[in-house]
């Protein structure tokens, strides 16, 4: 061995002692003090980092703050009487403005969700990206994204109460909210379309299914968890939003009693709340009952949502 | 006719049968995405229609250039500048404080934030982004008006109140949207940097934020959207004076907060002065719409 390392024109090295590993000091690890070191001499990236830092402890300290001031004034305040079958001057009851939240919510999904699943369905589906139409449909999809509520308020107010004549009332607040959730419904069910492999839609058809089948069959199945992740966004929408509901759905206090007889939405509700001035305690209770019943919304969303990427992951 | 032909003639009448279903549902596929289309126009059809007269009898440079808002005057006088003004300075103040935040706060989670922490940050920045914007109002009035009010001095309702609540509200916006573009940065332009010395802030300011650029402005674009559209937070905490505000604790009225305050009793004229601004707010959005569609071609 060594004679032919000799022949090689090889060193041989003498025999290496054992080094201990645990004493070994990694050069590319530093410590703290070391880190600290290196940004004294550099005094631009020092500001950076701390202003970087100072921003997130803002935006951290901006969500504790808004949610538990809110927490704090509203769940002392939360009586029983505010969950009464009746709504009465004295008791101020949100039941029935719950409800009534709950009767649009479903009636704008009941409209929405087939027309934005399946207008989905066409762009992912059927048509090609460069076509026009589908151009087109997307700029509209966008510039509904965007239409700022109180104009949906307007328009629904033209609309739905004026021209169709349906006054203010739970069918045309449902409309209107319709309109404005459609983007969102048709946006994620589009993502959770294009998620599905491709594989899937190939081993249908050659097992001979048609192109309606493997939509219904295999692929819509396969999407939805993402589909209703995004329904469920909607419904948050429905739950949160004010303006555009206030000259369509009306703001009469009692449960509406059918399609045609107006009533307000639990965040009408706590607008008239706190305009009043008088019922500082129920508007932060009905404030901690809306966070509560949106957060939740959206939480099941994220779950539901994350459900699909673990699916193709 | 054999058995075996009738068969073959059964088997292609069912085949076509299928294939008119195929044909109705892609039909239904296709008048649902037409209906985006229809819902577009409708909304303009009826809002314009009911605009563009109205502002003919008021005159279009009275209506956008008028200083004075005074639907219940003997001579009524329907001029939105002030609110043109009011909106314009809310943005702006917003996204004054809004984007520097958001922007270092979308660095921290994509490059600085350990695991554990980001899997609690995020559903912070996503909670932000679920409180409806009327708690948000109130939230205004009750804390932060009393406290503009005692530190500053004035009424409390005022610009700098509007835009630090929107500034709160537009956070989780920019975050989000800038974060993914920051995160979409191929990783060898932060390790070329640092290969050539950079430290790491150095690296992300100098060759990752330029990089996310398109990604960065379309978040702020959005926010902007946002602010503009933003109705109940603002009706609440911004005074709604109809008056050109002197400094930024005066209150102003927005183009939105004045349709929500007025609409319920308008009549006439001053209705479709409504509806009009509602319009200017229309087209306001559409120019912003265009404008992020038009950053996303150029970043293709």
């Amino acid at each position: 061995m060594e004679k032919e390392n000799a022949v090689l024109g090889r060193k041989t090295l003498p025999p290496q002692e054992e080094t201990d590993v645990s004493k070994i000091v990694p050069i590319n690890r530093q410590s703290f003090s070391d880190k600290l070191r290196a940004y004294m001499k550099k005094p631009f990236s020092f500001v950076v980092m701390i202003l970087v830092m100072i921003a997130a402890a803002i935006t951290v300290g901006a969500v504790l703050w808004v949610l538990i001031y809110t927490l704090a004034r509203g769940i002392p305040s939360l009586k029983p009487e505010l969950f009464a079958w009746e709504y009465t001057r004295k008791n101020l009851s949100m039941l029935p403005a719950i409800i009534n939240t709950l009767f649009i919510a479903a009636l704008a999904l009941v409209i929405s969700v087939p027309i934005g699943v399946f207008a989905a369905i066409f762009m992912v589906e059927y048509a090609k990206s460069t076509n026009v139409f589908v151009k087109i449909v997307r700029m509209a999809a966008e510039t509904l994204a965007g239409i700022p509520s109180i104009v949906y308020g307007i328009f629904g107010m033209i609309f739905f109460v004026e021209v169709c004549g349906w006054g203010t009332s739970m069918l045309s607040g449902a409309l209107t909210m319709t309109l404005m959730i459609l983007p969102v419904i048709m946006r994620t069910t589009e993502e959770s379309l294009k998620a599905v492999p491709d594989t899937f839609r190939e081993g249908s058809y050659a097992l001979g299914a048609g192109k309606l089948r493997t939509i219904f069959v295999i692929i819509l199945p396969s999407a939805m968890s993402g589909i209703i992740s995004g329904i469920i966004l909607g419904l948050g929408r429905v739950v949160g939003e004010t303006a555009a509901l206030i000259y369509t759905a009306g703001t009469s206090a009692y449960a509406a009693g059918g399609l045609f007889s107006e009533g307000r939405t639990l965040a009408i509700h706590m607008y008239i709340l706190s305009i009043n001035g008088l019922y500082e305690e129920e508007a932060w209770a009905t404030a901690v009952v809306l966070i509560a019943l949106v957060l939740v919304i959206n939480g099941l969303a994220e779950f539901v949502g994350n459900k699909l990427k673990k699916e193709y992951n | 006719m054999t058995e075996q032909t009738m068969q073959a003639a059964a088997a292609v009448k069912k085949r076509t049968k299928i294939a008119w279903k195929e044909l109705l549902m892609k039909l239904v596929f296709i008048l649902a995405a037409i209906l985006f289309v229809a819902a577009v126009l409708t909304i303009c059809i009826f809002i314009f229609a009911q605009a563009v007269p109205a502002v003919a009898e008021i005159g279009f440079f009275k209506f956008l250039f008028g200083s004075v808002w005074a639907p219940n005057n003997d001579v009524p006088s329907y001029g939105i500048a002030t609110m043109i003004v009011g909106s314009c300075y809310i943005t702006a103040g917003a996204l004054i404080i809004g984007v520097p935040i958001g922007l270092l706060t979308a660095v921290f989670m994509a490059r600085y934030c350990p695991r554990p922490l980001y899997r609690v940050m995020k559903p912070m920045t996503n909670i932000l982004a679920g409180i409806p914007s009327i708690v948000y109002g109130y939230f205004g009035v009750c804390v932060m008006v009393p406290f503009i009010r005692r530190t500053f001095g004035g009424t409390g309702s005022s610009i700098l109140t509007a835009s630090v609540i929107l500034g709160i509200m537009i956070l989780p916006t920019i975050i989000s949207v800038s974060e993914n573009a920051l995160r979409a940065v191929p990783k060898s332009y932060y390790e070329g940097a640092l290969a050539l010395g950079a430290t790491k802030e150095r690296a992300i300011i100098f060759t990752e934020v330029p990089a996310a650029k398109s990604g960065i402005m379309t978040s702020i674009i959005l926010g902007l959207g946002r602010v503009i559209g933003e109705t109940m937070a603002v009706v609440m905490i911004a005074g709604n004076q109809t008056a050109f505000p002197s400094s930024i604790l005066d209150g102003v009225r927005t183009m939105t907060a004045n349709i929500v305050l007025e609409l319920g009793y308008a009549t006439g004229l001053h209705r479709g002065a409504l509806i009009a601004t509602a319009a200017v707010l229309f087209v306001f959005i559409l120019i912003i719409t265009i404008l992020v569609s038009l950053i996303r071609k150029k970043a293709k």
